[in-house]
Formats: structure tokens, C-alpha cells, sequence
């Protein structure tokens, strides 16, 4: 396997592993948000659970940072690479006559989504990783001592409609990025044509039902607060 | 860029008559010819090679620039033809382009090895299933023109290298060499500087021949398993 994922496949490969990694966690954490819109119980209990058991915060928790940091540095260095690859452009060229918007302007879906998450690390995971690892406080209570703090936080974050319209516009650009990036990872690992239709079907689904979903969360929270 | 005007154009006329017509008129008024590459004119040898209106081999389907009428476009159109502009193609003159990178692509592994000493087994006495050898069939039919690369945003050759991987993985004779053949040709054409495929599946519409993504499926697979085998 010397060389695997240095060479072009490899890092196809690579691309979709970690793209594969980055959907199913997707996929989790919108069913604990939904959490959050039918009972803020369940919502704080298991929020805790994923904030304080070892197995997620050492294990799963760096895969993921891992598998963020190198899908999205992994896809600038391609799309350098391929840029490279047609150092004189076209004067003219009718790209919409064979392949679909989405497929063509990964890129830019990607960086509106990296936009996001910087926001979205500085809304939840810095003060997260400042109040259990910095301040020492693994309770997970509120400043009261009445109940888990989670919820609270959640709903807070939705109240300005300036946040809740950028959580929008990036989960437009989410289901973008997913309306190509969930078929073409299974392209790349080799998926047959039988199967891929099937998933073609599976992955538009993923890619409207994911991001409208985290869109429908936060909409609730920012008008039932 | 450069414009120019030509009349007397039947909708009937295949592009490259057109390009005949304007290079006779070039040469009747002391100009320099346009030099484009072509050579069978049945889209069978893959030589034509312009992109037209921002489409390799222009606006048809399944068709190679020789085979595209004047039909598909109106009177006193203005028409963009440029040469297919990739790193690994470059420009020799107007619009002819050196392909070469392809050759040395298929000479890194897109053949069998086969002892000719009169002992050879006589092909058609292996079996071979309809669905493989109709698989395989498909994949031969490409002609090499280099449109996947033209079209593809990334000029990546995953379609071309696919397909040639392909012709052979799915018989029993290219089995043998199947490791070193994937492995090789796609370490070729890493070399010759091709851009990443993303999928996008531009390739595959443009293709004059119709060859599928599905060769790209099974070349990432025969990759994978070579690399894991050796």
C-alpha cells in the first residue's frame, strides 16, 4: 500500500473515507438536536452523556477533528492541483450543458460550510471545551445548580435572527455540497452503477431531509424563545 | 482569438468541411491556414479535437467534431472553437494539441503480454461471459480523443485511463497482469500532471463514444485491490 494515497486515486479514496465519516456523524448529531425540539430532557441527558464520556471526547472527538481538518485541507490541495491541471482557461465554456451546478462548485459549498463551522466552533465547542477543560466544570449544571445546562445554551444561540439566518444560508450550502459529495463518495470507492442508482436516490434525500431538518431545529427554537 | 468570416456553408457539411471551406478561403486571400488535426472523418481515429461553443467536439451527443453537422447551428452564428486546453495536452499549433501524454499512459500498462511463438491459445477458446465480454467491449470503444480531459473541469484522464483499464481487467487475458497494469498506468498518468476526477460526470456526456463513469468505478477498484495485493 506504499504510495496509496499519494496518488490520485488514493486521495479519492481518502476524500470519500472521510466524507463517509463526516455524513454518519452529521447523521447523529441532528438526531440529538432533534432531541432538543421533542423533549429537552432527553436533549440535556444525552448531551451530557456525549460530552462526558471518555469513548467520545478522546476517542470519536479528535477522529472527527481529524477527519473535518483533513477533508477540508485534503479538497483545497486538489482543487489547487486541478486548477494546475488547465493553466489556460477556456474563453468559452458551457459547463451547465454537462454536469450540474452543485458538482462543478464544490469548492465554494465547501467554504461556505468552513465559514460555518468556524462560527459554529466559536458559538458551542469553545465554550464547551472552556467550561470542561479549562474551568474544570464536567457537571454539565446550570450556574443555579437547577438542572443540565445544554438546553439552555441551545435555545439561547437561536434567539438572534442575524445567527439563525446564517445557520440557514449555511445549511442551504450544506445540502448543496451533499446533493453531489454523497454520490460521488461512493462513486470514488468503486461503487457499481446498479447500486449507485439506488444511492443516487438515498443521497438526494440525505442531502434535503439533513440540512432542512437542522434548518426546521433552528427556526423552532428561534421562534418558540 | 482571432475572427473570421465564411460563407457558402451547407447545413449539410460536417464541421471540419467548414473548416475546409475557411481555410481555402484563407489560403485564396494569401492568409495563413487554420491548422486543426483530423484524419479518418468517421469518428472512428479520435484525431479531431476542438472545443466548439465551450463543448469538446461542439453542441451534439455521441458525435466527434468530423461527425457534427452544420445543422446544429443557425446562419451567421458566431462559433467558438478553441483547441482542448489541458496541462498535460499542450498546444502545438491553433488547434492541434499534442496527445502524446495518453500514448505514454497506454504504453505504461494498456496492453497484454502474449507469447506469439505459435503456442498462442486461440482467444476464442475462452470462455468468457456476454455481460463481461460486452463490459469490455464498451470500454474498447474509446477512441482516445482526449474530450474527457477537455471537458472536465479538473482535465483530469480518469475516464480515457478507466476505460483502458477496464477493456482489459474484465477478460480472462488481462487478468494476469491486472496489478502492475492499473498501477502503472495510473502512476503514468499522475506524472503526465492530469487534474483529480471529482465526479462531476462532464466526461461521460461528452465522450463521442458514450464510454460510462462506471469504467472510473472499476479502475478506483482494481487500484485498491492491486495496492492491496502487492
Amino acid at each position: 500500500m506504499s504510495g496509496f494515497f499519494k496518488s490520485s486515486i488514493g486521495r479519492k479514496y481518502a476524500m470519500a473515507l472521510s466524507a463517509f465519516f463526516l455524513m454518519i456523524f452529521l447523521l447523529q448529531h441532528f438526531a440529538i438536536n432533534m432531541l432538543s425540539v421533542f423533549s429537552p430532557e432527553a436533549f440535556n441527558e444525552t448531551s451530557h452523556f456525549m460530552g462526558t464520556f471518555w469513548a467520545v471526547q478522546y476517542l470519536l472527538q479528535p477522529v472527527l477533528i481529524f477527519g473535518v481538518i483533513y477533508h477540508f485541507v485534503m479538497g483545497f490541495i486538489l482543487e489547487a492541483r486541478n486548477k494546475g491541471a488547465r493553466v489556460s482557461k477556456y474563453a468559452k465554456n458551457n459547463g451547465a450543458a454537462n454536469s450540474s451546478w452543485m458538482s462543478r462548485n464544490m469548492i465554494y459549498s465547501g467554504l461556505a460550510i468552513l465559514a460555518f463551522l468556524v462560527l459554529h466552533f466559536i458559538d458551542f465547542w469553545i465554550p464547551e471545551i472552556n467550561t470542561k477543560y479549562i474551568q474544570g466544570d464536567m457537571t454539565g449544571l446550570l450556574a443555579d445548580g437547577e438542572g443540565f445546562r445544554y438546553y439552555e445554551e441551545l435555545t439561547h444561540k437561536f434567539v438572534s435572527p442575524l445567527r439563525v439566518g446564517a445557520y440557514v444560508v449555511a445549511f442551504i450550502f450544506l445540502s448543496l455540497h451533499l446533493m453531489h459529495g454523497f454520490s460521488s463518495a461512493f462513486q470514488s470507492v468503486g461503487a457499481t452503477s446498479m447500486r449507485k442508482k439506488k444511492l443516487q436516490t438515498f443521497g438526494k434525500a440525505y442531502a434535503v431531509i439533513i440540512p432542512l431538518g437542522f434548518i426546521i431545529i433552528a427556526l423552532y427554537h428561534h421562534f418558540n424563545h | 482569438m482571432v475572427d473570421y468570416k465564411v460563407t457558402d456553408i451547407s447545413e449539410h457539411m460536417s464541421f471540419l468541411e467548414m473548416m475546409d471551406v475557411l481555410n481555402e478561403q484563407l489560403v485564396n486571400q494569401g492568409e495563413e491556414p487554420v491548422a486543426f488535426d483530423h484524419d479518418c472523418r468517421e469518428g472512428i481515429c479520435g484525431m479531431c479535437s476542438m472545443y466548439i461553443n465551450g463543448e469538446a467536439h461542439g453542441p451534439d451527443r455521441g458525435v466527434t467534431t468530423c461527425q457534427l453537422h452544420m445543422r446544429m447551428f443557425k446562419d451567421g452564428d458566431t462559433i467558438t472553437i478553441e483547441p482542448f486546453r489541458a496541462k498535460a495536452f499542450p498546444v502545438i499549433k491553433d488547434l492541434v494539441v499534442d496527445r502524446s501524454s495518453f500514448d505514454r499512459i497506454q504504453h505504461a500498462g494498456g496492453y497484454i503480454s502474449v507469447n506469439t511463438s505459435g503456442n498462442t491459445q486461440d482467444a476464442n477458446a475462452i470462455p468468457i461471459s456476454k455481460y463481461a465480454a460486452d463490459e469490455a467491449m464498451d470500454a474498447a470503444t474509446c477512441i482516445g480523443c482526449g474530450a474527457c480531459v477537455a471537458s472536465c473541469k479538473n482535465a483530469s484522464a480518469m475516464l480515457f485511463v478507466g476505460a483502458k483499464v477496464s477493456q482489459y481487467a474484465l477478460l480472462p487475458q488481462g487478468r494476469i497482469e491486472a496489478v502492475d497494469r492499473v498501477k502503472n498506468m495510473v502512476a503514468q498518468m499522475d506524472l503526465e500532471g492530469f487534474g483529480n476526477c471529482t465526479n462531476t460526470g462532464a466526461c461521460e456526456i461528452e465522450c463521442p463514444k458514450g464510454i460510462s463513469l462506471e469504467n472510473i468505478a472499476r479502475m478506483n477498484r482494481e487500484y485498491l485491490s492491486a495496492n492491496i495485493k502487492d
